[in-house]
């Protein structure tokens, strides 16, 4: 009896829960970001493009006033999981967003397909992410999007050998995995794949014994975030004057560290779908809006992920008239197609993939700074990992 | 080979620089002080504002860290430490992680959470040959400044005034106090110069790696290892499982990268079962 009860209270509670959904005229977004441990300066970038976006576009898309929420997650992936039940469960809200790493983004999956709630990820690189849920929308990129163009380029420059030092977690190994792969699809040899540990704060026996197999090339990657202690020990260990190029993926270069690395890292190549110098009209009103309103902080590829997230979830809401019902959004994001600050974007409508512009870039200084001056254009990479 | 050794002595010595202090305040007053590494994150952060913002050489930066850290260390003491003394160990490891979490955050508002770094004065960067092995001039730089450090810390315990005071004011301090030493003040010295030691430590390490506000976190566990395996009674303990553990490290890592990370953790795994006491220390008074 008692049982009855109380089954018939949650069902009330669930329909009252309900009803004011169906009137509502503001739609909630939810993002999980790490704004503190490890990872906070993605995650403070990340909430500084979505500030740029909502300053530039302002806070109402057809009809409907869109709030953003944004939680901290401290990188923790037990607590993103938890965070997004709350969002979903007591915000109510219609778009999930954010997530700073491969593990929170797996966390968050089943919250999503359960609450049938889309979830647009904006950093986590991992290429296995998006078959986890039909819910997920990746607008950032791939590891193999980020590794393939540098594998080509080094290959077509003379760089018969090469090391890989990679950080030994999901999208290090991924980019060990897959730069190795198309490296010597195109006849070069990968000498040594090294794994540093995450959290090593030292990189001197990885780097003394890359030095020592005397390639033409070391290939690096770190997360974002973690590219000035690496390169401050690459430069400090004399490679050029070893005749070994650095390569890396553009995490390396991170435009938020890039500036204080110093003239050492002046003609480094690496590969990246975003640099904040990339030349054209989108990006110089991006990065206008995004200096103006987070205090003269430079844009890196994060903060062009989450501004791109914050578009994507406009354009899904303008082409659904303001409709929030979750399928009806993940159905209007696919396929979607747009003029980005990274240059020409899209949502593979088949994986929910994004397949964003690749550039080859060279760190040079302008205007006094330093930048990553883009000198080839690989163009759209389709992640060859979905089926 | 011998790059490796160096790499590894230099990665030692600077881990002893900055677990030192903590050395003298657990071993020598029998105070927790998880909050070390704050101390060296101040006086790390410290050198790159000097040398960032102001222009100020990175030869004027190690003192003014060493100073910083130690009137921090000072102020803290007499405010906030002196009431932990009597406390249970709980409480002081409770306190202390507290203060880093505060520090972690203060320092994150003020400072950004980015990774920062300073460039090295020319006359510290580059490589030199020494028997054939290339070897980092900073690297030489910080195993020299180590060394002279280390002995003039184990000079003043064991040979001046101050240092059997400070032992007796250990051992007894109602009896020291007693035989007319001022320990109040010998326990406020005593953890300025190590919270001084941890600053001059963390400008040190900005020449090798960089600062961030997780560095306290980061870094206890490293300062932890080197205690449980040298011991926390003397300096020479620590001192040389600093070195063991430093060499291990970038050998380790360099002979057989594929379990490398895990080499440390081991040796102190050994140690502990072998001698729970500590590696050069003697067995429980």
């Amino acid at each position: 009896m008692r049982r009855q009860i109380l089954k018939g209270l949650a069902a009330s509670a669930i329909a009252l829960a309900a009803l004011p959904a169906l009137a509502q005229e503001t739609v909630k977004v939810g993002l999980i970001l790490p704004m503190t441990g490890q990872q906070a300066s993605t995650g403070r970038q990340l909430e500084a493009g979505v500030k740029a976006y909502m300053a530039q576009h302002g806070n109402k898309v057809a009809g409907k006033t869109v709030e953003v929420i944004i939680k901290d997650d401290t990188g923790v992936a037990d607590i993103s999981k938890r965070l997004a039940q709350e969002l979903v469960v007591n915000d109510k809200v219609s778009v999930l967003g954010g997530f700073g790493l491969t593990p929170i983004a797996m966390a968050v999956g089943p919250v999503a397909t359960q609450a049938k709630v889309p979830a647009v990820i904006m950093t986590a690189a991992t290429s296995v992410i998006v078959e986890q849920s039909p819910y997920f929308v990746r607008v950032g990129r791939t590891m193999p999007q980020m590794t393939f163009p540098i594998a080509d380029w080094a290959a077509k420059n003379g760089i018969k050998s090469a090391v890989t030092l990679v950080s030994d977690y999901a999208p290090g190994i991924d980019a060990e995995k897959f730069f190795k792969e198309r490296f010597e699809a195109a006849g070069g040899k990968v000498l040594d794949a090294l794994r540093a540990p995450l959290a090593s704060p030292d990189f001197a026996a990885f780097l003394q014994k890359a030095k020592d197999l005397k390639p033409d090339a070391l290939f690096l990657f770190v997360p974002s975030g973690q590219g000035a202690t690496l390169m401050k020990q690459v430069i400090d260990r004399d490679f050029a004057g070893a005749k070994i190029r650095v390569i890396a993926t553009g995490d390396v270069t991170d435009d938020d560290l890039l500036n204080d690395m110093g003239d050492a890292v002046l003609g480094m190549v690496t590969s990246h779908d975003y640099s904040a110098d990339h030349d054209s009209a989108e990006n110089k009103a991006f990065v206008e809006i995004f200096k103006k309103v987070n205090n003269n902080l430079r844009p890196n590829m994060m903060a062009v992920a989450a501004y791109d997230g914050m578009d994507v979830i406009y354009r899904a809401l303008n082409a659904t008239k303001g409709d929030a019902n979750g399928q009806k959004l993940v159905d209007a994001m696919k396929g979607q197609k747009w003029m980005s600050p990274r240059g020409p974007m899209e949502i593979d409508a088949a994986t929910r993939e994004a397949i964003p512009p690749m550039f080859i870039r060279k760190v040079e200084r302008k205007n006094g700074e330093l930048y990553n001056v883009e000198f080839e254009a690989t163009g759209p990479i389709k992640d060859p990992t979905h089926k | 080979m011998l790059t490796i050794l160096f790499d590894g002595v230099a990665y030692g010595m600077l881990l002893f620089v900055l677990a030192i202090g903590l050395c003298v305040t657990l071993g020598l007053m029998n105070f927790i002080n998880l909050a070390h590494g704050a101390f060296a994150m101040a006086g790390g952060y410290l050198t790159i504002v000097m040398m960032n913002r102001y222009g100020i050489s990175f030869y004027w930066g190690l003192p003014a860290a060493f100073v910083f850290s130690a009137l921090l260390g000072v102020v803290l003491e007499r405010t906030l430490y002196v009431h932990l003394y009597t406390k249970s160990h709980l409480d002081q490891v409770l306190f202390s992680i507290g203060l880093v979490f505060m520090a972690t955050a203060v320092v994150d508002y003020f400072m950004g959470a980015n990774q920062q770094t300073i460039n090295l004065p020319p006359s510290l960067e580059g490589r030199v040959n020494f028997l054939g092995a290339s070897i980092g001039v900073y690297r030489i730089f910080t195993i020299i400044l180590c060394g002279l450090l280390t002995v003039g810390l184990q000079f003043v315990l064991s040979k001046t005034r101050f240092g059997s005071r400070l032992r007796a004011a250990v051992d007894d301090g109602r009896v020291a106090r007693g035989m007319g030493i001022d320990v109040t003040r010998i326990f406020a010295v005593t953890f300025a110069v190590g919270s001084g030691l941890a600053g001059l430590g963390g400008a040190l390490s900005t020449g090798i790696i960089s600062m961030d506000p997780t560095f306290p976190l980061k870094y206890m566990i490293y300062f932890l290892i080197v205690i449980s395996v040298g011991g926390s009674t003397t300096i020479t303990g620590p001192f040389f499982a600093s070195l063991l553990l430093g060499v291990a490290d970038v050998a380790g890592k360099y002979y057989v990268p594929a379990v490398g990370g895990f080499i440390i953790y081991t040796i102190m795994v050994v140690v502990l079962i072998l001698r729970p006491q500590g590696l050069f220390t003697r067995a429980s008074r």
